[in-house]
């Protein structure tokens, strides 16, 4: 699909109504010509986003909320009206990713389909996707291994509540619920060892209570309270975390409370001066960019997760987005954060860019992983929403060619908004998404293409591997950056190989995780890690750990060799993140978590061997504890244990993450 | 032919248990055997397509040239001076290159094939070593690890790769080989490399030297081979390893450039040496001779004798990421950019070596043994020669002691013990012979018929050393159990940790003289009385090791397989202490000591003929260095020996009161008793 296809399917007239009311009660200091100017924005804006999450034929949809935003203010943005629900399970997984209406799944012709209405690819047909997901685990549609249908409530384990903490929250007001769906929606994250539990119905330690504040001074009184009571904290946003964060500590004998910040997702205020936006950091990604969007701004973080994550979750864990060469990573985007720890609220006296008032504190909370306090308000940069944006792709020969392109593009400091290289593997796993085709011409010109390149430019088809970009901004830079971007690669032997194939690039990290879910049907686990590490150690990590990933399949009794796969997904001037996945299939093993976890322990040895970090952007949680202290030594591990120590004695805030 | 299956594993790599695990070798096929029945050209010319490695980055002998000067860490070196230093960086690289091409290795095929049919009954390959080997090219680069006892060498392992249709390696070698004109050449071209001997400081020789070796492997273009002893042994006994070039080819692991490297040690034995008694003569000081094409020219004589048949045996290849797994933490790099050379630090320098000796323990395991390593064992021990019919009793009670304890001896199972001993004995006439029923060793006659003369004392020196060659090539089985044996003569009590204390002082002594990992006293010890006490020799009772009946027999041969060295090492402790007036120069240290030997020898107050090897008496001085009995004092060029008179005293003391002689000739006599 094309920016064109995008720009047909969203007839501009139907938009206009809602966004200029929109643009007005954001900011009645506009001049006209700039509210002009930015409605065309936020219209590019919003084309964008559903561009790469969203479904493509979006008319009826998109008409009737034209329509009844006319009528009824509080309905014209879905999200804004229903943000996400206290009750999460009624419209998302409670033993898998996403929202429930969408999955994967081989229909009774043996072909795979995304089911729902809420993506690109939903309700399309993969007619690949079989094959290649049969040829690569060597998995069959007859072997089934289907999850739980639903919660046994009875297996949940009764709630430890402390009774006179419950009675004090009560008589402040906020919201709370000892539910079994709630308790247990909030005990976990997106581990595969989290959700293979829950497919198989074993439920360990849950939250003996959630609690919803709708505010900072909401926060303030359930962490007095807490401390006042001894109650165990554990912060919740997204509940996207991979690495055991929300997993509730089997040892913690007192009362778990897991605090969930999804009501508190208010855009407090715009600064159109300093372009800040203040916000609630329980607003996920999505909502956060479709309502600046409408203000036509962005913040421009886009983390794979946004669909769910949380501005939150994100300052805990230091997280970062795609398009980083742009806008920064959350480190870099965050002006003033707002912290209630049992110690009290920190935050800083002004909203100065940079200070050099000792180590920055807010170097403290972010990374924290919530073990030092909840995050309540944030102030984020803001950029106005660019005016264009396109997608590309380049081809080479081989993986080396291709990091040594990416190594050039950050050399000189050109990289687009995100510049990815998957290698051959991930490379022929994008392929086997692509949707059926509808006419025989485009067949036709897929063949032509894949002639060119394999036949008459020699690319061998085992070896190739492709970058997929995005690049953002006027239009006449975007087209002079994008010649830029393209004429070094040709260097490195690179084709330009179309929008299509860069479009359905970042369409794959949105549906992976869905992925993941239909795998787990038919036997097959897999799991994705990161890691960062210097260029000229880009290129032997990616084979050592790939290899390894391999031999420990293989020593541990895995039938079938495993998918493992990397590319890079960012670039910086010293060097890169990448990406690993690594799935199997698991018939025949007694014990696959095991088999599993031993695998990616392995995995990360070897990253670090090679030099890479223990994360990039995953954050630690209790999943790569182990490893802390060689990755900060010891008297760095000690420095954050003793402001741990500090700011929360009594271990209020006790997920036991990250030390 | 089939071999005695099973054997005690008894270093198995990686394992840290004492215990040996019995393991089964492989079957040899003959290669020389085709080519007896086919025409060599065709072979020569036959389509060559090895399996390569998964990762190969196709590249030119030319290339790689280029490649290595314009490395980072080349570069590093070379530094701001540039162009005169890069210049000679390219001198440097130039004159070590190989430039392997095919060509040539077809015409060492053919004229190869002619000589070794010459040569040999039979060349033969353990054909399963062939297709682990086949594997392991495929899945990581290969380096390959022969022993090292003759020139054939690594002739022979070219050979035999490209028979098999293996990739065909590149060769570190000795400069010595550059100055034989034309030949020389050709060996660079069927793949050898030449590094000089010794570049002791030169930092750019260093880094022109190991980024090409690095390059080679990390490209994957061949596997690489070099000889982990350095030089070929003139004794039959493996070399103490060197650990250079091991390190350099483990860097790239090390350094995450690689995901694994595969070491292969390749076990190469001669039934009959072709370098004999020119070994023998080098051991007695006769300079070796330069290697020259003319002399090459004048060996073809050579071409007309029997040397029996060799084997070649290609061990299990051993990964070093799996050597290296919780001894090696590869992110220590992650800190310096990796171009930058780094000196190894002290775990990982302990770590190479401790794989080197490892290494160089499998190259002996799995060496082959004829029966006439037997018969030189005893004849050995018998210097006045034996009654055949005694020699072959023997011969069959050793032959059963060398099974037990793991021995690869190629004794041919259907066929009577004399008859074997008797075709031993012919094929080597020129070093023994029978006369009236008695064997007894080939002395060299002199005209004038004196016996007591310096020649006559040196003609039965070079048979003694040249059939000592032969003993040497078992001493690795029988070292272990052989200190046992000596020190429970030597220990004051039966008490087991008093023979240990004895046996870890003896091993300490002769740890220049064999193959003896450092740091592993005690599993060599363990598994030595597991041998012992396998074969009955010895019994454990709780705290005690008490020799057992029936052991007499097997720890007096044991003692005496010692006795050389022992008597050896007294010698020059003896020459230090007594001889010695003023500090003496480390290069006439062996001269001396050899005309002091030789004149004991002559007064008759010495009958061991092996204290005339040059080898064993610069093992006994580097181990009297070692033990700070003697110290290496440096002037200018000069190195000096100084003596401590005391320790080393002390210690001819000691290994006097082993008195393995005496010992001897009461167990002997017993032995020949009991039969």
């Amino acid at each position: 699909m094309t920016a064109r296809d995008l720009t047909t399917s969203h007839p501009p007239s139907r938009r206009r109504a809602p966004l200029t009311r929109a643009l007005k009660r954001g900011s009645g200091m506009a001049s006209d010509g700039h509210i002009c100017e930015r409605r065309r924005a936020a219209e590019r804006r919003l084309r964008v986003i559903s561009g790469h999450l969203h479904q493509r034929a979006q008319d009826g949809h998109a008409a009737v909320s034209a329509q009844e935003c006319k009528a009824e203010a509080s309905r014209a943005n879905p999200a804004k009206a229903a943000p996400v629900p206290k009750r999460r399970h009624d419209i998302m997984k409670w033993n898998g990713w996403g929202y429930s209406d969408s999955r994967f799944l081989f229909n009774k012709k043996g072909q795979a389909e995304f089911t729902g209405k809420r993506y690109r690819l939903s309700g399309l047909i993969l007619p690949s996707l079989k094959d290649w997901f049969e040829g690569t685990f060597g998995a069959n549609l007859q072997h089934k291994s289907p999850a739980t249908p639903a919660l046994n409530v009875s297996a949940v384990p009764p709630p430890n509540l402390n009774e006179s903490f419950v009675e004090e929250l009560k008589a402040a007001g906020v919201a709370l619920s000892q539910e079994p769906e709630d308790r247990v929606f909030r005990s976990h994250g997106h581990c595969l060892h989290e959700i293979f539990a829950l497919r198989e119905g074993r439920i360990s330690r849950v939250p003996d209570l959630v609690v919803w504040p709708s505010c900072h001074n909401d926060v303030v009184k359930i962490v007095e309270l807490a401390c006042k009571h001894n109650v165990c904290l554990i912060p919740y946003g997204g509940g996207t975390s991979v690495s055991s964060a929300l997993e509730c500590p089997p040892e913690e004998t007192r009362s778990i409370v897991s605090l969930d910040t999804s009501q508190m997702n208010r855009i407090l205020w715009i600064d159109e001066k300093n372009l800040t936006a203040h916000v609630e950091a329980g607003i996920i990604g999505q909502d956060l960019e479709r309502q600046l969007n409408e203000s036509g701004y962005c913040t421009g973080h886009e983390p794979d997760s946004m669909e769910f994550s949380s501005l939150g979750g994100w300052v805990a864990t230091r997280a970062s987005g795609m398009k980083k060469n742009i806008y920064g990573n959350i480190e870099d985007l965050v002006v003033h954060i707002k912290m209630v720890t049992p110690r009290g609220v920190i935050e800083k006296s002004c909203q100065g860019p940079r200070m050099s008032t000792g180590p920055d504190i807010h170097h403290f909370i972010m990374g924290s992983e919530g073990t030092l306090g909840v995050v309540t308000e944030v102030t984020m940069k803001i950029r106005p929403v660019p005016e264009y944006q396109k997608y590309g792709s380049i081809v080479f020969p081989n993986f080396q060619q291709g990091v040594a392109c990416l190594r050039e593009v950050a050399k000189q400091r050109c990289a687009p908004a995100s510049i990815r290289l998957m290698d051959n593997e991930q490379f022929q796993f994008g392929h086997a998404l692509k949707p059926q085709v509808s006419s025989i011409f485009t067949s036709f010109l897929d063949g032509l293409k894949k002639f060119y390149i394999t036949k008459f430019k020699g690319f061998d088809p085992h070896h190739l591997c492709v970058a997929t970009l995005l690049f953002e901004g006027d239009r006449e830079k975007v087209l002079q950056h994008e010649k830029q971007v393209y004429d070094i690669a040709a260097k490195f032997g690179g084709l330009a190989a179309g929008e299509d194939n860069g479009q359905r690039g970042y369409m794959l990290t949105f549906v992976i995780a869905y992925l993941r879910d239909l795998g787990m049907d038919y036997y097959v686990i897999g799991e994705s890690f990161e890691t960062s590490v210097p260029w000229d150690r880009v290129l032997d990590l990616c084979r050592n750990v790939k290899e390894r990933i391999v031999r420990e399949c293989k020593e541990r009794g895995v039938q079938f060799p495993p998918l493992s796969t990397c590319r890079v997904t960012q670039t910086y001037d010293a060097g890169a993140c990448v990406y690993f996945y690594f799935a199997f299939n698991y018939r025949g093993l007694s014990d696959p978590i095991h088999v599993y976890e031993n695998v990616e322990h392995a995995a990360r040895e070897e990253i670090l061997a090679n030099g890479g970090s223990l994360s990039h952007h995953h954050g630690v949680g209790k999943l790569r504890k182990e490893w802390m202290k060689e990755a900060v030594s010891t008297v760095g591990l000690g420095m954050l244990k003793s402001v741990k120590e500090y700011v929360d004695p009594s271990n209020i805030f006790g997920n036991r993450n990250l030390l | 032919r089939v071999y005695p299956a099973l054997r005690p594993m008894t270093t198995g790599i990686g394992s840290s248990t004492p215990n040996p695990v019995l393991k089964k070798r492989d079957d040899f096929e003959d290669v020389l055997e085709e080519r007896r029945n086919s025409s060599d050209l065709r072979y020569a010319l036959r389509c060559y397509t090895p399996a390569l490695y998964k990762g190969l980055v196709p590249c030119k002998a030319s290339m790689l040239k280029s490649i290595v000067l314009q490395s980072d860490s080349l570069q590093y070196v070379v530094g701001q001076s540039r162009e005169a230093v890069q210049e000679e960086a390219a001198l440097l690289l130039e004159e070590m290159a190989h430039r392997l091409q095919l060509g040539t290795i077809r015409f060492f095929a053919f004229t190869l094939s002619k000589a070794f049919k010459a040569l040999f009954r039979g060349v033969c390959v353990n054909e399963e070593g062939i297709q682990r080997l086949q594997q392991a090219i495929q899945e990581h680069p290969v380096v390959l690890l022969p022993s090292h006892r003759s020139y054939m060498d690594f002739l022979m392992m070219s050979y035999i790769l490209y028979t098999y249709d293996l990739a065909l390696p590149v060769i570190a070698a000795g400069m010595d080989f550059i100055s034989m004109k034309f030949v020389g050449e050709m060996l660079r071209m069927s793949g050898a490399f030449f590094i000089r001997r010794s570049f002791g400081g030169d930092k750019l020789y260093w880094a022109v030297f190991s980024e090409y070796v690095k390059t080679m492997l990390r490209n994957g273009y061949a596997p690489i081979e070099f000889f982990l002893e350095g030089t070929r042994s003139r004794t039959g006994k493996s070399l103490t390893p060197k650990t250079g070039l091991l390190n350099i080819v483990m860097e790239p692991f090390f350094k995450g450039e690689v995901f694994d490297v595969n070491l292969v040690p390749v076990s190469i034995s001669y039934e009959r040496i072709l370098e004999e008694s020119l070994y023998a003569r080098e051991l007695l000081g006769v300079p070796k001779p330069k290697e020259s094409t003319s002399g090459l020219l004048k060996a073809r004589r050579i071409l007309s004798e029997d040397y029996g048949s060799m084997h070649v045996y290609f061990g299990h290849p051993v990964s070093i990421r799996s050597l290296a797994q919780g001894h090696i933490s590869r992110s220590q790099h992650n800190l310096l950019p990796r171009h930058i050379p780094q000196k190894p630090t002290a775990d990982t320098q302990a770590f190479v070596n401790d794989t080197a000796f490892r290494l160089v323990r499998l190259q002996e395991e799995n060496m082959v043994l004829k029966p006439w390593v037997l018969l030189a064992t005893l004849l050995l021990q018998n210097p006045d020669g034996m009654d055949l019919s005694t020699l072959t009793e023997q011969a069959d009670w050793l032959r059963r002691l060398a099974l037990a304890f793991g021995a690869f001896l190629d004794w041919p199972d259907h066929e009577p013990c004399s008859k074997v001993i008797s075709s031993s004995l012919a094929l080597h006439k020129n070093l023994v012979c029978v006369s009236g029923g008695r064997v007894r060793l080939v002395v060299e006659e002199l005209p004038g018929a004196e016996s007591a003369t310096e020649e006559a004392g040196f003609n039965r020196a070079v048979s003694v050393l040249s059939c000592a060659s032969y003993r040497n090539q078992i001493l690795h089985l029988f070292v272990r159990p052989a200190l046992i044996a000596v020190a429970m003569q030597t220990a004051n009590c039966s008490r087991k940790d008093e023979v240990f204390n004895c046996f870890n002082f003896l091993r300490n002594v002769f740890s220049n003289e064999f193959i003896l990992c450092p740091g592993a006293a005690v599993q060599d010890f363990e598994e030595a009385c597991y041998l012992l006490g396998k074969c009955g020799a010895v019994q454990e009772l709780q705290q005690d090791l008490v020799m057992s009946q029936s052991g007499q027999t097997t720890l007096a041969f044991l003692c005496s397989v010692l006795d050389p060295f022992l008597q050896g090492y007294q010698v020059v402790c003896r020459y230090l202490c007594e001889e010695l007036e003023e500090n003496l120069l480390e290069n006439k240290f062996v001269p001396a000591v050899r005309s002091f030997t030789l004149q004991l020898i002559l007064s008759g107050s010495l009958k061991c003929y092996e204290a005339l090897s040059s080898d064993l008496q610069k093992n006994a001085l580097a181990a009297l260095i070692r033990l700070k009995a003697v110290r290496r004092v440096k002037a200018g060029d000069q190195v000096t020996l100084k003596v401590n008179k005391i320790a080393v005293n002390s210690l001819e003391d000691t290994l006097g009161k082993t008195n393995v002689q005496h010992i001897n000739i009461y167990l002997y006599s017993s032995l020949l008793n009991n039969k």
